[in-house]
């Protein structure tokens, strides 16, 4: 039953459900009976301690892998192949290529796609001036700053035109600083973006900085969902409230 | 520059010790020639030598090209199936054991003693350390980045020439360096085993006439051979994979 329901809304338009999801990896249940619904212009933050199965869930949704049990859909797709033509994935690191130009490497799902180079440039050459990136097209990874890398790492990502947008820790591996930066820039970038967005993320703060739901994945189930209706400020006594509760649902 | 001081200084003090004793010693030319006397070797049979240079180094550049093309296609054959990867590279390591320059003689009988056996030599030599470092190159890449391809319309050739190709260039280019140190002995064996002209051929002649300068001289413009290959493919990896270079902050 669950699982028709989850194709018919899936059918019904965009966004992302998953029911009664299972995945079993070396012997242990990671995922263990996961049902979530993402409208298809929602923001939804996972939240979990590390080896909850928040990157099994991302790889699931992506089409990168296949569930046990359950039913994953993507914009009305169930297959692996249907899921992975509907999602772009945004790794913790970077993975820019070294030997090719900020500009270039934004370019690679474009040119993935069949699309010449040059074409390939003149569509992402404005998105480096939206994005803070302007002066920055020549450059190699090797000369950029971290958060340079990781927002390079965002265009690539957003110029494969997919409806589903995952990023996985996009800012695990930056300092405190940039990282806040970065937070506030992906906020106003996201603004703008139309498609549904999965944040995986550990940082509890981040999550409802960024997102329009919170669903907190705890012992391989979704233990919580939180609506972010409240100011999006660290000192507001609602997100502190908010913050609070999330972090009890992760204990 | 001022890093090859220390090498150069070094090299320069063996020669002068070299000097001293054969003159000390008041060693014969035939048992062991001073490095005056293989320099003027190297004057006298300038003509000589020159020309047996040529035959040589177009063995070695030839044979080594071969080495590199037949070593790539093999590579990338065995990248793109497991199946044949594990049914070849096994065989291609078990075959280092066997001395691979003792085909020469045999290469020399079917082919004759033009230039072909020596190619042949020459690739073989050249070809173990190409295909192994380019098969470890190609399957190098990160899997994270290789996921995330898939998920940016990637395709099984999108990943080969967007992610594999251009990341193995380094080590591909490790294994073509080491390569071409080999290619002069490869030449030299392969006119041993039947020939009428190189370096090798020179040496040869040499030997008993008891002409052990010309021999030393032989030998000097062969070291000078090889290293003016690795200096060609390290200079073409300077050129082709320049992201290395700038990101050791050279």
């Amino acid at each position: 039953m669950k699982q028709a329901v989850a194709e018919l809304r899936g059918a019904a338009g965009g966004g992302v459900s998953l029911a009664g999801v299972v995945r079993v990896l070396g012997g242990k249940p990671v995922l263990d009976g996961v049902d979530l619904e993402i409208g298809p212009h929602e923001r939804l933050g996972i939240v979990g301690r590390s080896g909850t199965g928040k990157s099994t869930l991302l790889a699931l949704v992506a089409g990168l892998d296949e569930p046990d049990r359950g039913v994953v859909s993507v914009c009305g797709e169930t297959t692996a192949t249907g899921r992975l033509a509907r999602c772009a994935l945004m790794p913790q690191r970077d993975c820019l290529l070294p030997w090719r130009t900020a500009l270039d490497n934004a370019c690679l799902a474009l040119e993935n796609a069949g699309m010449s180079r040059a074409q390939a440039k003149r569509e992402a050459a404005p998105l480096f001036a939206r994005f803070g990136l302007a002066g920055a097209e020549q450059l190699r990874p090797a000369h950029l700053s971290a958060g340079m890398r990781q927002r390079v790492a965002f265009v690539r990502t957003l110029l494969a035109g997919k409806d589903v947008l995952l990023l996985d820790e996009p800012f695990g591996a930056l300092d405190a600083i940039t990282r806040g930066e970065l937070q506030e820039w992906l906020a106003g970038a996201l603004a703008d973006e139309p498609q549904a967005v999965l944040l995986v993320t550990h940082d509890v703060e981040e999550a409802l900085l960024l997102c329009d739901r919170v669903a907190v994945l705890s012992g391989g189930r979704i233990a919580a969902v939180l609506d972010v209706d409240v100011a999006r400020d660290v000192s507001d006594a609602g997100f502190v409230e908010l913050r609070r509760r999330a972090v009890e649902a992760i204990a | 520059m001022k890093r090859w001081l220390p090498s150069l200084a070094l090299v320069a003090a063996a020669i002068g010790l070299w000097e001293l004793v054969v003159r000390a010693a008041d060693v014969p030319d035939y048992l062991f020639p001073a490095p005056s006397a293989v320099a003027s070797a190297l004057a006298d049979d300038a003509g000589l030598l020159a020309d047996a240079t040529a035959v040589t180094a177009r063995e070695m550049v030839l044979g080594y090209l071969l080495a590199v093309v037949l070593a790539l296609a093999l590579a990338v054959a065995l990248h793109l199936s497991a199946v044949l990867r594990r049914a070849v590279l096994p065989l291609l390591v078990v075959s280092q054991t066997v001395p691979t320059v003792v085909f020469a003689p045999i290469l020399a009988i079917l082919l004759g003693y033009g230039i072909g056996p020596k190619l042949v030599v020459v690739a073989i030599v050249c070809f173990f350390p190409i295909v192994v470092n380019a098969v470890d190159g190609l399957g190098a890449a990160d899997p994270e980045l290789v996921r995330m391809m898939r998920t940016l319309h990637g395709t099984r050739w999108g990943l080969f020439r967007r992610v594999e190709l251009p990341g193995a260039l380094p080590m591909i280019f490790s294994g073509a360096r080491v390569a071409a140190t080999y290619a002069a002995v490869g030449a030299v064996f392969g006119e041993w085993a039947g020939s009428s002209e190189g370096l090798g051929f020179v040496m040869l002649q040499s030997q008993p006439s008891l002409d052990t300068a010309r021999i030393f001289a032989a030998v000097v413009i062969l070291s000078l051979l090889a290293l003016a290959l690795y200096g060609a493919v390290t200079l073409a990896e300077r050129l082709l994979v320049p992201w290395r270079w700038e990101a050791a902050g050279a």
